[in-house]
């Protein structure tokens, strides 16, 4: 599975996690190409991209800045149309955003509704899906809850901190209750502190609710930190580089987690593909390729 | 404390208008030519002139008709302006064509109307909602047009039904624009309801108001000024009111950014 020394220790020890195995694919992305057609030049943004989630698993993609992650997310969540390649859920194909997915957007104050409150927007997509009244109810106050927003639940997007928007963004999505869960750099644009809180956060929801969640960053101690398996992208026109699977323990907490030697090694494995990812290293040659 | 405060805030508000009466009503005070009555004189005519009758028999009808006008222009140029905004196909193919009709001064529309769609309320309707739509129609174009994405994409990922998506997305979206649209339409709705009237009309303020200037009653037309200006100045005061309803969570953004 991986070329990675680290990644051929045992299994994932996620002792932690009492829902299924991780072995049903849940979300498959298969050769998955893009290529958008520019007025005198084609740029390949995605040549072959194949992964599979499992159900239950929280699974991250890793790349260095620029290797194509949000189209690779774009396609996968059927907001575009890939070139070439499929991405099917639960065995059916996406070819448009599904019922069973959930995305949380990296810019937080430009994908909430600034006229609804914090309640509004967790609400009103379960209005679109025809949730009855009471069970919207519960689902919203739970989700609020969960993400520690109960007090805010009346205020407006532009009138909550920048983590507190994501937070809102993150109740949203769980309050779908998605198979899958997409998150697209969904900390970059947070502070520092506030970016540990919210990993935390999606850690907790992740083990309590059973939610399949695939994380997409730049940051490598963030994929590691929060990562059953990592997957490495390689630069633009992208590629699977490797699958790393994350052995640390599945209780984790910034400290404690972070300082382990075990958590140094896979930080510095990935870190060291990513680097050589941005200096173009590839799978294989393809020096028959056109730039 | 608050008492003075209050007292300031209305200092501030009600103390330009109250110089400028003062300089009419001393300017005009010994006049004696017929064009410029003292303004007591103009102030003592009002009541008898609109008060008595009038308010019936002319304003209301200006007012119905600008209603009718304002609103018309405000469904057809937010429907319209929704349906450019959504398609760029449909906006190429129709800009050049609202920029000519926009370019056409209105007033000049009112003799042909006439032709057309004779002389009664139908005609003046027609002609406030044909000059004022314009500002709402292109000013919703725009709005619906620089929606942010990452949000239609949201409502994408959610599967907003179509009518969802129409209100709470594009419209709500647009709303700042449609109003700054909306408030540029009124002033022009308000000129085009007196145009309306100085031709071909039987009632009506801006008829009224040429009437009273032909039979030479100069005080009687000049508070038929003073109070197209108020009408003015309440309709704008209740539009702001309306402004600071819908939109209070833009005004709240834009503070906030601050």
């Amino acid at each position: 599975m991986s070329t990675l020394e680290t990644a051929s220790a045992p299994p994932p020890q996620d002792t932690t996690m009492d829902h299924d195995a991780h072995t049903t694919p849940l979300l498959d992305v298969t050769g998955l190409r893009k290529v958008f057609a520019g007025a005198n030049r084609a740029v390949e943004a995605l040549q072959e991209v194949t992964f599979t989630v499992s159900r239950g698993e929280l699974m991250c993609l890793v790349g260095p800045s620029g290797c194509g992650k949000t189209t690779l997310l774009r396609c996968v969540s059927g907001l575009l149309a890939p070139s070439a390649g499929a991405v099917t859920l639960n065995g059916a194909p996406v070819t448009e955003p599904p019922r069973g997915m959930a995305v949380v957007f990296q810019e937080y104050g430009r994908s909430l509704f600034p006229w609804l409150t914090a309640w509004q927007n967790v609400e009103l997509p379960l209005k679109e899906k025809k949730v009855p009244r009471d069970e919207r109810k519960r689902l919203v106050t739970e989700a609020l809850d969960a993400v520690g927003l109960t007090d805010s639940r009346n205020a407006h997007p532009w009138e909550l901190s920048g983590g507190m928007q994501q937070r809102v963004a993150i109740a949203r999505a769980v309050a779908y209750e998605p198979q899958v869960l997409l998150m697209d750099e969904p900390f970059a644009a947070v502070d520092a502190q506030t970016r540990g809180e919210l990993e935390d956060l999606v850690r907790a929801l992740w083990q309590r609710l059973g939610v399949t969640v695939l994380f997409v960053t730049h940051d490598i101690d963030e994929a590691v930190y929060l990562g059953q398996r990592v997957v490495v992208l390689s630069a633009s026109p992208t590629v699977v580089l490797d699958d790393v699977a994350i052995t640390l323990p599945g209780d984790r907490d910034q400290i404690t987690t972070r300082s382990l030697p075990q958590f140094a090694e896979l930080r510095a494995a990935i870190y060291e593909l990513v680097q050589r990812a941005k200096n173009g290293y590839r799978p294989q040659p393809d020096t028959e390729r056109p730039a | 404390m608050t008492a003075v405060a209050w007292g300031r805030k209305f200092a501030i508000v009600a103390g330009l208008p109250a110089v400028l009466v003062a300089v009419w009503w001393f300017a005009t005070a010994g006049s004696t030519s017929v064009y410029w009555p003292p303004l007591s004189t103009v102030l003592e005519t009002f009541g008898p002139t609109w008060l008595e009758g009038r308010l019936a028999s002319d304003v209301l009808p200006s007012l119905l008709r600008l209603a009718a006008g304002y609103a018309l222009a405000l469904a057809l140029g937010t429907a319209l302006g929704t349906v450019i905004g959504s398609w760029p196909k449909v906006r190429a193919l129709t800009e050049p064509a609202l920029e000519f009709f926009r370019a056409i001064p209105p007033p000049v529309l009112v003799p042909i109307f006439i032709l057309f769609a004779g002389i009664g309320d139908g005609m003046k309707i027609l002609v406030i909602m044909v000059g004022s739509v314009w500002p709402i129609l292109l000013n919703t174009v725009e709005g619906v047009r620089s929606i942010d994405e990452v949000l239609r994409d949201t409502a994408r990922c959610y599967r907003f039904r179509r009518r969802t998506r129409l209100i709470q997305l594009v419209l709500r979206g647009a709303s700042p624009r449609i109003v700054t649209g909306a408030r540029q339409a009124l002033s022009i709705a308000i000129i085009l309801m007196v145009i309306s009237e100085m031709f071909a009309a039987t009632n009506g303020l801006g008829f009224s108001i040429v009437q009273f200037q032909r039979s030479f009653a100069i005080p009687q037309m000049w508070s038929g000024i003073i109070l197209l200006g108020l009408i003015g100045v309440a309709l704008s005061l209740i539009f702001r009111a309306c402004e600071a309803r819908i939109l209070a969570w833009y005004q709240g953004q834009r503070a906030a950014q601050r």
